[in-house]
């Protein structure tokens, strides 16, 4: 009993820990890349909106990567303080990917944040610029190679069990295992998308405040827009991604669908309450046969039920079913609201194009066209990323349940002998600094475009027509 | 004292082990410093406080990475030591996350939140770091003694925290008399003095102890011929005492000349500090209990690792300095711009 407590408890810290740390990787990682757009923009056109809208995001960015940085280090702990079994028996592989995570990855990004944030009048343009891109390019670097140890834990190979330790025998297999392209891409989109509804939501926030100004217009374009053309492609891979773990993980996909009993027709659940004990659900709506196309392409395809994956004295190999269900459902279902507010905003801005006040030849997007209520649907869409995003990891993560790799060691084999009262205490602690700082963030935010907003009023306004003059004081390589 | 160098299996986990205590001590150098800037961040005034931040702003990040990388080699090279020793020191380790956090976002938040909230922050980067060095310092006390937790263990442990924070507070005067001029860099001046002895007595401290708590310890420090290998560490730390005490003093010199000085024989100073600790706990991974040789990984595994760490580290090393470089001179407020 005192382990299964210190071992629920641990798995409640890890959670709450890695769930606040990549809420903050979500953003830098596509944040750094629209930065170095904002920058590029900057240098090559010399309008000044470019530069305003790189100092605004900016602010963001750095409290968002020493957010990352600092719930990051604490991941790094975390494998030595709760889950010691973990390196002891997957060390040879976890090991090399995670310093190759830091050698590569961490030291790049640290070293020239530094010169991207403090740097702008210090250093010549260029090697401005080339620091922006290295930070982008270090945080996908980061990326990749703990998408690749987190994908490798889901569906390892290129390796050997000896003595209950696990030795590599071909890197390339390790690294290139079947469900890292899927789920490296499915991250990274996931992450533009969280930036570009951000982006956009809190434009729209600094619109409705009243602020008319050309960087607000820019600013709000080019996050609608990304979102617009990331979010059916994010669907696509998303589609591709449960097809792969069909393959390999189909206890997981069984529990995503609700599906208990293998067979063909299976139905596209929209709600429903699976219940484990009597091992069904109770209030079922659903698509008939949805699910069986989806995933079979065709009605009387055969989809996987969780009744397969039962021991034979009755306990269940399969994740907890309510979790992962739901998980999924938010996700999807956030991902559809994207979708939808999307790909509206950008059809209004596109179909009412010439209310563009100025009306400065080659605008093709105006952002007087977005009605009020759509600018309002925006604001709380700002953070709609962070909820897919959780969602989609506790889809990924309890749908791996009992095992921390897939065939080859569960959790309850990795966790450390620490008394549960002690995890207890640091978690309870842990959840309390992070709801406050979450709260602060979000705050500064707010803050921060009230405060731009409130700017533009007081009259700074004068950059927002008077393009040129303004521009020759300040050139790109300044 | 040397590996056989034809067997991976008996050099790697040497070759390991020496990466491991030089990024800590790399690690301890330069997060030092601005540990220490944010302990004496409250002794500051509020103009003077912003170019204390300036002063370390671009620096910090880049700096906790070394940290990163030391217990990713821990954890990598010496799977089972890593367990060990961290579960052990659960909470000291815990007390330092949470200072970590609370002083790397305040640094930011400061800058961005309101004025009323920026005196809550300025308050938070004070406790955070002084949080983590005391920790740190904990966690180094417990560890001489052995890992072993009982009453007297936790005493010097404590006591090893405090000293550890005013030997951070000391490299971070000595820093901030380097990056900064006028009545703030004779503040830190200051600083320095004082906490020199903070440091004196720590290394006094530590250096009694350490052969008391080991019998192999005592051994190896006082047998011959392997004294000669140690002699010259306690002399040289003598002398150096004495020639930045000496600079002190004087400084700051005319046309504030030499100003980096008494930080470059600081660093020194604590790298032969850290020299002895780990002559002492050579070959133990974990004191007294693990050897680096019981406790390692895979030789494939580490010297997978390894080759690219050859590619990458000086590389990385040359960017550092770049950053360095590019921000060498004086502090100012920092701006986005
Ligand atoms: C999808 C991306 C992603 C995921 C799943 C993770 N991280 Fe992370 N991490 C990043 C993406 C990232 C990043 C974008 O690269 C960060 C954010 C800010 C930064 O500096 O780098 C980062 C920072 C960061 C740092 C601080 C680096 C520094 O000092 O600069 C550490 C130690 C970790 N992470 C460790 C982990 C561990 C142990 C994880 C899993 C168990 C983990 N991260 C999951
Ligand atoms: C960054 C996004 C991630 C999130 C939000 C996330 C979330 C979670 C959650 C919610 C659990 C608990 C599952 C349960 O107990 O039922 C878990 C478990 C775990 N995950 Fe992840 N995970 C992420 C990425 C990773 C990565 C990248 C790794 C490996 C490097 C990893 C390693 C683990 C381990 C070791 C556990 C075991 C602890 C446990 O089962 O509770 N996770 N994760
Ligand atoms: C709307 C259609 C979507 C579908 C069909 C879809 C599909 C999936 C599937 C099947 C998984 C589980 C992968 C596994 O088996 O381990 C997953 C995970 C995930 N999803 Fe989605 N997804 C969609 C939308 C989104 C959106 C809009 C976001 C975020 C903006 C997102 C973020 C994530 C993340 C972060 C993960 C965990 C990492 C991973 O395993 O790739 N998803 N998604």
């Amino acid at each position: 009993m005192e382990a299964l407590d210190t071992l629920l408890l641990s798995r409640i810290q890890f959670a709450a820990n890695i769930s606040f740390h990549i809420l903050f990787p979500t953003i830098t990682i596509a944040l750094g890349w629209v930065l170095l757009f904002f920058r590029l923009r900057f240098a090559w056109t010399a309008d000044e909106k470019w530069m305003a809208a790189y100092r605004f995001w900016v602010k963001i960015f750095a409290l968002s990567f020493a957010m990352g940085v600092v719930s990051g280090i604490t991941m790094s702990f975390q494998f030595g303080t709760n889950w010691p079994g973990f390196m002891e028996t997957v060390g040879n592989i976890a090991g090399p990917l995670l310093a190759y995570e830091v050698l590569t990855a961490f030291f790049l990004e640290a070293a020239f944040v530094g010169i991207m944030l403090f740097g702008f009048s210090r250093v010549p343009g260029w090697l401005h610029i080339t620091a922006t891109a290295l930070v982008a390019f270090g945080t996908t670097l980061s990326t990749f190679w703990i998408i690749v140890l987190n994908s490798w834990m889901h569906t390892p190979q290129g390796y050997e069990i000896v003595d209950g330790v696990a030795f590599a025998t071909s890197w390339w297999d390790i690294i290139f295992n079947p469900s890292m392209p899927y789920r490296f891409a499915h991250m990274m989109l996931a992450s533009f998308l969280t930036v570009a509804f951000l982006v956009a939501g809190v434009s729209a926030f600094r619109w409705i405040l009243g602020e008319r100004s050309r960087e607000v217009r820019a600013m709000l374009k080019t996050g609608v827009t990304i979102a617009a053309l990331l979010i059916p492609v994010q669907i696509y891979m998303g589609d591709m991604h449960g097809l792969n773990t069909l393959e390999y993980q189909p206890q997981k996909v069984a529990a995503m669908e609700g599906n208990w009993e293998t067979g063909p027709n299976v139905p596209l659940l929209l709600f429903a309450l699976p219940d484990e004990e009597a091992r069904e659900n109770r209030f079922e709506i659903g698509v008939p046969s949805g699910a069986s196309v989806i995933l079979k392409h065709k009605p009387e395809g055969v989809v996987p039920g969780l009744n397969d994956f039962v021991a034979e004295d009755g306990t269940p190999q399969h994740p907890p079913v309510m979790q992962v269900f739901w998980s999924f459902r938010v996700m999807v279902g956030t991902g559809m609201a994207m979708l939808a507010l999307s790909w509206t905003a950008l059809a209004y801005m596109w179909l009412r194009r010439d209310r563009h006040e100025g009306r400065v030849a080659g605008h093709k997007l105006a952002v007087e066209g977005l009605p009020k209520p759509l600018l309002w649907a925006l604001v709380p869409m700002a953070f709609s990323g962070w909820v897919a995003t959780l969602a989609g990891w506790y889809t990924t993560e309890i749908g791996r349940q009992p095992w921390l790799v897939q065939g080859v060691m569960t959790t309850e084999m990795a966790v450390a002998e620490v008394p549960a009262p002690m995890v207890m205490g640091t978690l309870i602690a842990y959840l309390a600094v992070y709801a406050t700082l979450l709260i602060a963030y979000v705050g500064v935010i707010a803050y921060l475009a009230r405060k731009a907003a409130r700017g533009r009023d007081a009259g700074a306004d004068s950059m927002s027509h008077s393009g040129k003059a303004q521009v020759a004081a300040l050139t790109p390589a300044e | 004292m040397f590996p056989d160098f034809s067997n991976p299996a008996d050099w790697l986990p040497w070759a390991f082990a020496s990466l491991m205590g030089l990024s800590i001590l790399v690690y301890v150098v330069l997060d030092g410093f601005d540990l220490g800037v944010g302990i004496l961040f409250p002794l500051a005034d509020r103009g003077e406080q912003d170019r204390m931040i300036g002063s370390i702003g671009p620096f910090w990040d880049a700096n906790e990475t070394w940290l990163v990388l030391a217990v990713g080699l821990l954890l990598v090279a010496f799977p089972m030591a890593h367990g060990m020793i961290l579960s052990q020191l659960y909470l000291p380790v815990f007390a330092m996350l949470i200072g970590l956090i609370l002083r790397g976002v305040a640094f930011e938040f400061r800058a961005k939140a309101r004025d009323r909230h920026k005196a809550l922050w300025n308050r938070l980067f004070f406790v955070g770091s002084l949080t983590t060095a005391l920790a740190q310092g904990f966690m180094l006390g417990l560890y001489i003694m052995g890992l072993v937790r009982t009453q007297d263990t936790y005493f010097f442990a404590a006591l090893t925290g405090i000293f550890l924070a005013v030997g951070y507070s000391f490299i971070g005067a000595t820093w901030l008399v380097h990056k900064t001029t006028g009545p703030l860099q004779a503040k830190a001046l200051g600083w320095a003095r004082l906490s020199l002895w903070g440091v004196v007595s720590g290394i006094a401290a530590v250096s009694l102890t350490t052969p008391l708590v080991s019998d192999r310890i005592l051994a190896k420090w006082f047998s011959f011929p392997e004294i000669l290998w140690l002699a010259p560490l306690p002399l040289l730390s003598a002398a150096l005492i004495a020639a930045i005490w000496i600079m002190l003093r004087r400084m700051p010199f005319a046309g504030d000349r030499h100003n980096w000085l008494p930080f470059a024989a600081s660093s020194v100073l604590f790298a032969l500090a850290y020299v002895g600790l780990a002559y002492s706990f050579y070959p133990f991974v974990v004191p007294e209990q693990l050897t680096i040789y019981e406790a390692a990984a895979a030789p494939e595994s580490l010297m997978i690792i390894l080759v690219g760490a050859c590619f990458v580290v000086p590389v990385i090393l040359g960017y550092s300095v770049l950053a360095y470089v590019i921000f060498r001179g004086k502090a100012t407020e920092l701006r986005y711009e």
